[in-house]
Formats: structure tokens, sequence, C-alpha cells
């Protein structure tokens, strides 16, 4: 009988009243690559930092070789040789990369230079090319990453864990680092990989574990599935929501993106020649698995960020003209009379502010209105009272500071606060996330209320069957390009699942092009 | 002359170097203390103390070597070492904020050396406002054997007691561990950015607290070298002065590398004593120049900030608590 | 390797972050703190007097508040570290740590007796104190903004500066104090204006400190009314909780940043004109006494909330007043109140801890394996 390089049973982890994992079970052998798929949010980052000893589950255990172990912290981890390779990557930016891999080790003799050697030798070993004395802020992501694999491997793991390892990389070094990955698949390491990405999971994996919103849903032989059941699993079968939707009536052009690109801090293209119409009465609904541009693509629009290329065109309802809105901040859209309002994806840390109380939440946007030195309390007062009468907020009063309100209450008041401002366009970032069914179904309502009044809304979400029941039209984006806009009424779960990962392809075939 | 400004300045220098080296291990860690002026006192009183009892018990005149410099030695170094363990308690176990805790550990840590200082001159029945250890500061105070007849050579290179060569020799020690040793590697790590040093395996908390307690252990030499030779072993309140201030501008002067901070030290203990060797000069002048260390300081701070060449930087977390949990 | 993990158990205890607790509970550990914190002085004093504490105690009230002369200048001190703490205040809640009071307030002590050497005779008082209110608070301004120009520019640290900036004042400061020294080359600049008395803050009531505290009174609720009420304290607020949120909203935080210690920086220099025009009468460098760092501990220990502040100054000058007492009476000297205080303050900033994080036991489940 094979035991088990590492086994999980039970495990559960909840941060404050946020559950994040749900009695987890998993199983990994020697030999083999496990894919471990969800969406973003289904905790699957979590359930890994619990191997490897940043987190502490609150129940279950977890088995290596067959005998229950206790990780405390990652040094527990390196004792039971698993490593870890971190989305975020964690290394010490001043440091080579030699120092890095080195970094906490207890051998007793340190020399640098042998390590280099070593390190070379790995090196050699997999294929990897890198040079041990260049300081990682020096060095382009796969670089980072190639450091991160070697830290792992030079302290002789043979559990290794990737956390979306191919989020940052391109499809050229994503097929290298596959390659490398089936090298140690070979030399007998159990490997776990994090990812959405269905076809990586198919060409690299052994087995499939699935998990969804925290829960573990089953696992399967790669070879023995396809795309669909994938899709299937990871995002559920379609269920009925029963959510209302309304005809669009007179809908006209109100925002028009063209051809808008985006590159981030690193470097790496995140938007790439985004077009599209937002219409005034409709709900444009934008899918695509977490990460693959929809941030970036909501700041820009209102105004956080700077595209490198594209315009945005505003058509004022009033005038008729067009106006552009493509270098403007947030304030000269404001004082240009747009009306436009934006549910960001993180709501305390960003759309409001925890330490403040409901009353001057309301104002974050509003409180220079006026000439005054001094703030009105009055009107966020009375509006706060409204939100809180109208959107059945529960909280003891409109001096509670919000980050003690739990998920549903504190996006109620975030939402409130951007309609009471009578937007003409109406973003929202995932804003039933989190959010228990009750609340999830006044957010689609207040959504749809919107449109009736003419708003173009926005709706960036995760759940497809709400996607298909609320949106009139919906935008698929996959690793920054558009790859449809579809249809609400008529499209199909497994085409929308599809799309969401056609960007890839795209991307490769591109890739391959440049070759 | 020179070598006589020389043999001054590096006198003046020690205290800060030992200062420096303490702050510079104690900031790898990401502990900003702010304390260290306190801890320098506590490290000066202590060893006065220390061999203000002894004295009394056995009488000046028959102080022996060996206990005259290990009991004000050993009481010098517990007693910063207990004051570096108050700032990483509240600090690291508590996680209170650093700069507050530093800056209540200087006023209680120079209030503990003039009340023990005050108490011990009452005690000691004196008409001056001091206490004077000269048996004691004799024995601390020998320097080489050949220093006097090697004529400007001895002068600069010989002519100072064993804790100067202490000094040196701990700040190229720690700069060589900083630098070239698995231990030094983990603590810049640790003060670069905890989280790394975490899913390395580091101990954060342990790190933080052995750096910082050995940190304010060598902070504290440099308060007993200013008593016990730098100032001939007289103790009198609030004699020792800003100086650790100067110690913390010498740790950004130096950027963090405890060698450089030698250097650092014998100039701006030069900076503290050059009037005395420009003729003419008046009083208000050299109330001036004593103002340059800090002038020099800000303009290295700035344009490190400027240069934004990350070997130069502040260590990443300086100033920030380390909770691994946080989300 | 595996042969260890059976004797591995599960951590005893481990720490999380609380997300609110009752105010209750919050002003009971405090409560408990200071408790704890006078009964380890208690012993000190104890072990140092020999004599009973609550003698000892009593001897402080005696020394703060015993006289009426005792009690004025009680609050005569509370009203200094209370309007330093105030200055403190704006630039701690954007999360800007101003640890250069103390030179922003000597500048601002040292350009009140600058003029009321310079103008003394020249001009009249009543022309002559609003023009040192001015002027000591806009060198205790530029003093201030300078490292907050850095900070908004090139992210220059700004602990480290403000603390250079101290001792280049102090420096000033000696320098001027040999230049103006009377007589000439004693380094002393002794009473300005002895007998004009120009310059001088008004005695009222025969009270000569009276206006200090008055003036400080109105300031407090002043700065109160700026963070709480004006548009300038929401945007203070604002970016010292979250840049992201400062972003979202199109707050150009420089702006805030160079306006806020502008503002920081003229309050401390009003602390240097009530210190010298109101108090002192001269200017030496030893004039603000550590207090700009002391306003720090009052400012952080009340939670950035200037009427608590009026509770901590008060906790802070009274043990200190008290402190000196007992000295005075048991022959120690005056630097006893410097321990007490430091072990006050040790345990409320200690006691924040338990505020903020719980310390949880974990359960008996890690014993099966062992």
């Amino acid at each position: 009988m094979n035991v088990p390089a590492i086994e999980l049973k039970g495990i559960t982890k909840t941060f404050g009243n946020v559950v994040a994992n749900k009695n987890v079970n998993l199983v990994v052998n020697r030999g083999e690559i496990l894919s471990i798929l969800g969406e973003n949010g289904s905790g699957k980052t979590t359930l890994m930092n619990m191997i490897s000893g940043i987190y502490y589950p609150d129940a279950g255990s977890i088995l290596i070789d067959g005998e229950e172990v206790v990780i405390r912290s990652p040094k527990d981890a390196f004792d039971y040789k698993i490593g870890m390779i971190h989305q975020h990557f964690k290394l010490v930016n001043v440091f080579s990369a030699a120092e890095n891999i080195v970094l906490g080790l207890r051998e007793k003799s340190f020399n640098l230079k042998q390590a280099t050697r070593e390190v070379q030798k790995i090196c050699d070993q997999y294929g990897f090319d890198v040079d041990p004395s260049k300081k990682i802020y020096e060095m382009s992501v796969s670089e980072k990453q190639t450091v991160e694999i070697l830290k792992v491997l030079y302290r002789g793991a043979d559990i290794l864990i990737l956390d979306e390892p191919t989020a940052v990389l391109t499809p050229q070094e994503t097929e290298k680092l596959f390659a490398v990955l089936r090298r140690m698949r070979d030399d007998g390491k159990a490997i776990i990989i994090i990812t959405h990405k269905l076809h990586e999971v198919l060409s690299l994996s052994d087995k499939v574990s699935v998990l969804r919103k925290g829960e573990y849903i089953g696992t399967v032989v790669t070879a023995e599935t396809d795309e669909e059941s994938l899709t299937e699993m990871m995002v559920g079968k379609k269920i009925s929501l029963n959510i209302d939707r309304s005809e669009p009536q007179d809908s006209v052009d109100r925002l028009i993106v063209r051809g808008l690109d985006f590159y981030n801090e690193e470097g790496v293209k995140v938007l790439d020649d985004i077009s599209f119409t937002a219409r005034s009465g409709e709900i444009l609904g934008i899918a695509g698995i977490a990460g693959s541009g929809q941030k970036e693509l909501l700041e820009i629009i209102a105004g956080l960020l700077k595209p490198q290329g594209g315009d945005i065109l505003y058509e004022n309802p009033e005038t008729g003209e067009r106006e552009d809105l493509g270098s403007k901040t947030p304030l000269e859209i404001r004082n240009m009379g747009i009306r436009l309002s934006f549910v960001p994806e993180d709501r305390l840390g960003m759309g409001l502010v925890g330490n403040m109380d409901i009353t001057d939440n309301m104002m974050l946007r509003s409180y220079s209105k006026g000439k005054g030195f001094f703030l009105n309390r009055k009107d966020p007062q009375k509006l706060a009272e409204q939100i809180i009468d109208n959107l059945e907020v529960v909280t003891p009063g409109t001096s509670t500071p919000v980050r003690r309100l739990s998920g549903g209450n504190v996006q109620k008041v975030l939402v409130g606060r951007e309609i009471a401002a009578m937007p003409t366009v109406f973003m929202a970032a995932y804003p039933v996330r989190g959010l228990d069914i009750n609340s999830s179904y006044t957010i689609y309502n207040l959504l749809n209320q919107q449109k009736e009044h003419g708003v173009a809304v926005i709706f960036v979400g995760e759940d497809l069957d709400v996607l298909m029941e609320l949106c009139d039209r919906i935008m698929v984006i996959s690793s920054g390009i558009v790859t449809d806009i579809v249809d609400g009424r008529k499209a199909k779960k497994e085409e929308l699942g599809i799309l969401m990962t056609m960007g890839e392809d795209k991307e490769e075939e591109e890739g391959k092009e440049d070759k | 002359m020179i070598a006589g400004f020389i043999h001054r300045a590096v006198m003046q220098g020690i205290p800060l170097l030992f200062g420096s080296t303490g702050e510079i291990l104690t900031e790898k860690s990401g502990n900003l203390n702010l304390g260290i002026p306190g801890i320098m006192y506590v490290g000066g009183i202590s060893g006065v103390i220390g061999s203000f009892l002894y004295e009394q018990s056995v009488g000046p005149a028959n102080i022996k070597y060996l206990p005259a410099i290990l009991i004000p030695l050993i009481c010098s170094l517990v007693g910063s070492a207990l004051m570096g363990l108050i700032y990483c308690f509240l600090t690291v176990t508590l996680r209170a904020n650093q700069n507050v805790t530093g800056l209540a550990l200087t006023t209680f840590g120079v209030g503990f050396g003039n009340f023990f200082g005050g108490s011990l001159i009452k005690l000691s029945g004196n008409d001056v406002p001091s206490i004077t250890l000269t048996a004691t500061s004799n024995f601390f105070r020998r320097t080489l054997p050949f220093a006097g007849k090697l004529g400007w050579f001895g002068k600069i290179f010989l002519s100072y007691s064993f804790l100067a060569y202490i000094a040196i020799v701990i700040a190229l020690l720690a700069s060589y561990m900083l630098r070239r040793t698995r231990v030094g590697l983990n603590l810049r790590a640790v003060g670069e950015s905890p989280a790394t040093a975490d899913a390395a395996g580091i101990n954060v908390g342990q790190y933080k607290y052995v750096a910082t307690i050995v940190g304010s252990m060598i902070a504290g030499l440099g308060g007993l070298y200013y008593v016990m030779d730098y100032a001939s072993g007289i103790w009198s309140n609030d004699a020792f002065g800003d100086r650790g201030w100067l110690a913390i501008a010498l740790v950004i002067f130096a950027v963090w590398r405890p060698d450089i901070s030698i250097i650092g030290s014998i100039l701006f203990g030069g900076l503290f004593i050059v009037h005395n060797y420009i003729p003419n000069i008046d009083v208000s002048t050299q109330e001036l120049i004593k103002m340059s260390p800090y002038i020099v300081t800000i303009i290295v701070l700035v344009i490190v900030s400027m240069r934004k060449r990350r070997e130069n930087m502040p260590p990443a977390s300086l100033g920030l608590s380390y909770f691994r949990e946080e989300r | 390797m595996h042969q260890k993990t059976k004797h591995v158990r599960e951590p005893l205890f481990h720490i999380v972050k609380r997300d609110a607790i009752p105010n209750w509970q919050s002003i009971m550990i405090r409560v408990i703190a200071v408790a704890l914190a006078l009964l380890v002085n208690g012993i000190v004093i104890l072990a140092v007097t020999g004599e009973n504490p609550i003698n000892l105690y009593i001897t402080m009230f005696d020394g703060a508040i015993g006289t009426s002369r005792r009690f004025w200048s009680l609050m005569q001190n509370i009203a200094i570290l209370l309007c330093l703490s105030l200055a403190v205040t704006p630039a701690f809640s954007m999360r800007f740590w101003n640890i250069g009071a103390e030179g922003q307030a000597l500048i601002g002590g040292f350009a009140t007796a600058f003029m009321m050497i310079r103008f003394g005779e020249s001009l009249p008082t009543a022309v002559l104190i609003p023009v040192l209110l001015i002027v000591s608070m806009l060198a205790g301004a530029i003093w201030g903004v300078i490292p907050a120009i850095f900070k908004a520019l090139w992210n220059t640290n700004e602990t480290l500066f403000t603390l250079m900036m101290n001792y280049i004042a102090i420096q000033l400061v000696s320098y001027f104090t040999y230049v103006f020294s009377v007589p000439k080359g004693s380094g002393q600049i002794g009473i300005i204006n002895r007998s004009s008395r120009a310059g001088w803050l008004p005695i009222v009531n025969g009270n000569s400190y009276l206006v200090n505290i008055l003036i400080v009174a109105v300031l407090t609720i002043l700065v109160y009314i700026y963070l709480r009420f004006s548009k300038h304290g929401y945007e203070i607020e604002v970016v010292g909780q979250s840049e992201d949120t400062a972003r979202y909203i199109g707050l150009d935080v420089r702006k805030v940043i160079i306006r806020t210690m502008l503002l920081s920086g003229a309050i401390c220099g009003l602390a240097g004109f009530l210190l010298v025009s109101g108090t002192d009468h001269t200017i030496t460098r030893d004039t603000v006494a550590g207090r700009g760092f002391t306003a720090i501990v009052v400012s952080w220990m009340a939670h950035f909330n200037p009427f608590y502040m009026i509770l901590t100054s008060f906790l802070i000058c009274f043990l200190e007043k008290g402190a000196v007492e007992i000295a005075t009476v048991y022959g120690l000297n005056d630097s006893f109140s410097d321990i007490i205080t430091g072990v006050i303050i040790f345990f409320i900033i200690g006691s924040e801890f338990f505020i903020n994080y719980a310390v949880k036991r974990n359960h008996a489940r890690g014993e099966v394996q062992a």
C-alpha cells in the first residue's frame, strides 16, 4: 500500500467570522503533481499556508508519510521537507539570490561561495538560468520565482507547493517551469500547484482537487476529466437565482472605452487593447478569473490609475457632448460634474475607512463640497440614517465604526453611499463577495434600480450564475484581453467558462509569433 | 598638535562608536530604539554603582586590577541589558509603539542615572556635586606600555585604554558579523522583511530580542567608557549630555555600517573638540561647530532617500512591529 | 526526524487580533495598568525611603497641590505639556512621526526671546505681544515643515529627520545665548526686560500663569474642533488611516502632509512663546527640558484625543511634582520623578496590547498525539 506523502483530513480555518476553509481533505503521493483548482477566494492559498506553517488550522489534522504532525511555524514545515513558493514572493530585496537561498538555514559552516556552487549545481540539474550573485531588486519576476524555487530545492524539500506560479510568467517561461516541475516529479517529489487556469491543469497535473468557496468539492484523475467537467466543479451547477431582469429602456452610449493599455509597476501588461461601451439603463457584467485586469480597468475609469494608451470617453447626458476622462484625477472628474460612482473591491481598505463611523464614511467623497472651513455633518448624518433605514443596515447607530459591522452591512453602507451620489455611471467590483444570500439580493435589487433609473452600471462579478441572470451584456476578460462580449440572456455557463481562459491561449499564440 | 587633536577626537568618538554600533545591531533587527541615550546613562551609572560599592568596601587604596575592572564592567552590562529587555518586552512581545517606548525609556534611563548619581554623591559626602572614582579609573585608563615612547605614532594609535580598542574590535566584529555570517544574514532579513525571515524559518522574535539586548549592552559600554576613561572616573549628573542622540545620528551617517561608524565617530568626536585647536575662536562659534554633526547627518539622510540606493536605506521594516497572522 | 514529531505539541497560547472590545473593558484595562504601576512605584519608593507607601502618596498630593502656589505651578506645567501634546497630535493622526516638538518649541521660544531683546524698547507691549506670537509660531512652523517637505518629495524618514532638527535647534539657541549673553561671555541671557517687562504676558488677577493656562485651554478646544469638525482634520484622518482611501477620494497626500506639519510646528512655536514670554522670560538651551518628547507619550496615551490629553498630561505632571516633593522630603534628588513617570508610562503603553490583542489558550486537542 502506497503511503501518501502528505494528507489533510478535515482542515477548517476561520478568520473572524469568515470561513476560509471548511473540512478540506487532500492526498498527494510522491512522484505526483496535484493541481488545486478554484476561483479566487475559494481558500486555496489559506489551505496551503497551513501546510507551510504560516497559519495554524482551527480543526483537522495533517499527516506526513502516514504520521500525524503539527506544523506550528515555517521552520516545522522545513523539517518535514515541505517547501512553499508563495504567490507574493518572500524574498529580501536587498539580498542577492544566493543570500536569499541560504537564508534561515542552520548548517554549521557558512560559506556563500560554496552555497553558490551548490545552487549552480541545482540550476544545471533542472535547467534554471539565474545568476546567484544578482540582487533581487534587479531581477525580473520570473528570475525571482526561480530563486524561490531554488530556495526550497536547496533545502532538500520533497513536498513542493506552488501558489499560482504562472500568474506572472510569459508563456515561454511557463513552459520552462512546467518542464522543470515534470523533471522534479520524475525525481519522486510530491508537487502541489495552485492555479485557476484549466489548460495548465490538464497539461501538467496527475490529479486535480477542486475547492469552491472554502469547501472541498472533490478530486479527479486528470486523464479521466476534461475542461467542461472541471469548469463545472469549479463554478458549480447552474442554479436558478430568480433575480428580476427588466428590458433596458432608452439605452444610449454613456461610456466609451477604446484601446486601453495598462502596464503595472513590474512592467507586466495587465490590460491589452480593451474596448467596450457601457450604455445607460443597462447592466454590463464583467466576467473573468480574478486578477485578469478587472480591478485595474475600474480604477483607470475612476481616475485612480493612468493608462499608458487608449481613450475613455464620457457622453454627457445633459449636453450630449463627449468628454475625455483618460488622464483625469478623481477630483477633476468630480469637478467636471460627472457623477461616477465606484464600489471598489477592497471595501474597508479603499471604499470606506474602517475606524470611522458611518456618518463620517458617508462624506468621504463629498466632504469637500461647499466653501466653508468646517465639515457639514448634518447631511451625511441624515444620509446615514436613510441608508440604515432603507437598506436595513444592522448597526447600533450612525456613530458605530464601520469595521465593527458585518460584511453585508459594510457593503450596504458603501453601495448606499455611492448610489446616493445620483450617479450616471455606477461601477461595482465584486459587490457581493463574502455576503450572505439576503444581503446579496439587496445589492442585486439596488443595481437593478440603478439600471431602471437610466444609470450605466458596470458590474464585475465572479459568480457566473449571477452574471447570467443580472446582466444585459457580459464582457469576458481573460489575461487582460476582452475575449468576447455576449448577450446576458443567451449566454451559456460553459461558454463563459471557456471564454474566461481563452486569453491565455491568445497570449500563447502571440508568444509563439514573437519567436 | 595634530596627533594631540586626533587623540582627543578618538577619546570623544569612542562613546559614540559604542552607542552607534549597539544601535545599528538593534535597528538591523527592525527595532528603532530611541531609548539608546537612556541606556547609555544606565550603562554608565551601573558601572559607577558597582565600582563605588567595591571601592567603599575595600577602600580605594586596596582595590585590585581584576575586580576593579570586572565589577563595573559586569554591572554596566547587566544594567543596560535590563533596559534592552524592557524595550523588547514592550515592543516585541506586547507590540507597543517603538517611538513612544524608546522615548519613555530614555526619560527613565536618564532619570535613573541622575537619581543614583545624585544619591551616591550624597552618600560620598562630597563638597562638589560629583563622585570621583580615581582609583578605578586609573585601572581603566591604563594604556599600552610603549605608547609614550613612539612619538606621534604612539599618540595616535596606541595611547588609548582597553575599552577604546574593544569598541573598535566590536565595531569590526559587528561589521563582519552583519556581512559575512549566517547570523548576520538572518538578522538583516528580520529587519528588512520579517515575514520573509519568518517564512524562511527564522525565529523573528528571538532575533529581535537578542539583537536589541546585545545592542543595548554594547551601547551601555559607551556610558561606562565615558565615566571611567574620558571623564577620569568622575560622574556628575547630566555630564554625559546629548551623546546618546549623537550616537543615533552616527547610525544614519554611517548608513547602518559599523565599520564606517569607526571613521564617523572620530569625525564627530573631532567636530566636538575642534574649537580647542582653532586659535581665537569664541565660545559662541564653538556651539555652531557642535551643530555640524547633526547637519551632516541630515544631509546624508536626505541624499540617501533621494538616491534610493537600496543598500544604504534604513532597514525596510524599521519601526514596525511584526504579527504573523496579520491579514 | 519523524521520531521527534511525537513530542511536538501545539503551542500553548496563540495571539489573535481583537475586533473591538467594549469601552468599559478598555478603560478597566488602563485603570488596572495604572494601579499596577502605582503598586510597583510604591514598592520602589518603599525600597528607597523605607517609608509607609500611603504616607508617600499623601506627600505626593501635598507636593502637587498642597499649596495654592504649588497648585498653580502644577497647572502651568500641565498647560505647557498639553500645548506640546496638542501640537504633535495632528501629525500623529496622519501617522507622521514628528518627534521634533522639542526643537520646534525651542525655536519658537528663541524667536520670542530674540524679538523681546530687539524690540523690547521700541514697541509698546500691546503691539509687541501679538508680534511675538506670530513670529514664534512662524519659526516653529518653518522648523516643522522642513522635514515634511522632504518626506513629501522623497519619502525621507521623518522620525530621524525631526529628531536631528531638535539638536540643530538646541545648538542654534546655545550659539545665540552666547551672542546675546548678559554680561557678555557669560553664556546666559538672564531675565529679559527685567524692569520694563516688555513682551511679558500680563499678570491677571494676581496670577502670572493664568494667561498661559487660558491660552492652552482655548487651544485644546480649537485643536479638538480642528481635528473633529474641519475639512482639514477629516483629510488628516483619512491620510492616516489609509493611503488607498486617500487615493480613492482624490486627495493630494503631499499637500496634507506639508500643511499639517506647518500647523504642528506652529503650535510647538506657540508653546515656546508661552515658555519664554509667559513663564521663564529668558531662554536657555534647556528651556523646553525634554517636554517635547514627553508630549509624544502624552498624546499617544490619550489616543490623540485632546480632552483625554488633559488627563494624561495631568497624570504625568502630577507624578512629577509629587515625586519631586518626595525627593525633597526624603532627601533624594529630583530625577526620582523621571523613574516614577517612566514606570507609569511603561505600564500604560504595555496595556494597549491587551486592548488590541487577545491571548487564546489552545484546546487540549493537541494532547492526543503526545
